[in-house]
């Protein structure tokens, strides 16, 4: 996506905590509901962004609460992209991957959550000042004007 | 998020509302398995939850294998379309049992 091109829609900065997820899924319900989304489309995309936003609240703050994140949306006529950057130190991107789903256990879900969601996500490489940025885009379901 | 528990028949019942995310899991989490510790069968009413995350399933499949590894019942009730969504994109639809009603899952 070429950022020049794309319409900023969310410029979120929170508490990296467990107590603003709730704060982070109506700023995202938001957005998307302004765009004429369909119920369905919001609340997987706002579920895959949670899952981003706590994967930030446990391994890169390790729970702590001490620290910032950001949640930036864009989008363009057919693609929404999002940018969630952290101040955290940065993560190991080759360790964070989906576990297999036939090994019934407790956790590891999330990033299979954000990647059955989203068409792409991937991290970047952090500028000077940042910690982590991971990117993901979505596909809107029809074009927006 | 809202959480009340209460004895009907031989079953305790967790019955949640609002949203459940990694800030009220833990809680959730931990009234699960206490019950299943007391030997409880435990069902987890689930019509009144409009959202639930990653971290809220891991607090049921926490559940279901301490119930399994005690040969109690464990089951889930009332799952609302957008809470089902979520299971099925986690693939674990097929792997809890699950009830439309607290009756059917009391008979059953």
């Amino acid at each position: 996506m070429d950022l020049a091109e794309a319409e900023q829609l969310v410029d979120f900065r929170f508490r990296a905590r467990a107590d603003e997820l709730q704060h982070l899924r109506r700023v995202v319900r938001n957005a998307l509901d302004s765009l004429g989304c369909s119920a369905e489309f919001v609340h997987e995309t706002v579920l895959a962004l949670d899952e981003a936003a706590t994967n930030v609240i446990r391994h890169a703050y390790g729970n702590s609460g001490d620290g910032d994140a950001v949640l930036q949306i864009f989008k363009t006529r057919n693609v929404l992209m999002f940018r969630l950057i952290d101040f955290a130190p940065t993560v190991d991107c080759n360790a964070i991957r989906p576990r297999a789903l036939d090994d019934l256990r407790p956790g590891g879900l999330g990033v299979h959550i954000m990647r059955q969601v989203m068409d792409t996500v991937e991290f970047k490489k952090p500028e000077e000042g940042v910690g982590n940025v991971l990117v993901m885009t979505r596909k809107l379901e029809r074009p927006t004007e | 998020m809202e959480m009340k528990t209460r004895k009907q028949g031989r079953y305790a019942i967790v019955a949640l509302t609002g949203e459940i995310d990694l800030q009220c899991s833990p809680q959730v989490r931990e009234e699960i398995l206490r019950r299943l510790d007391e030997r409880q069968p435990v069902l987890v009413d689930l019509s009144q939850v409009t959202y639930i995350d990653s971290s809220g399933i891991a607090s049921l499949v926490e559940g279901l294998q301490h119930a399994r590894g005690r040969r109690l019942e464990f089951a889930l009730v009332g799952i609302q379309d957008a809470v089902m969504q979520v299971f099925k994109l986690t693939r674990l639809d097929a792997v809890f049992p699950m009830h439309a009603s607290l009756e059917a899952a009391m008979s059953g």
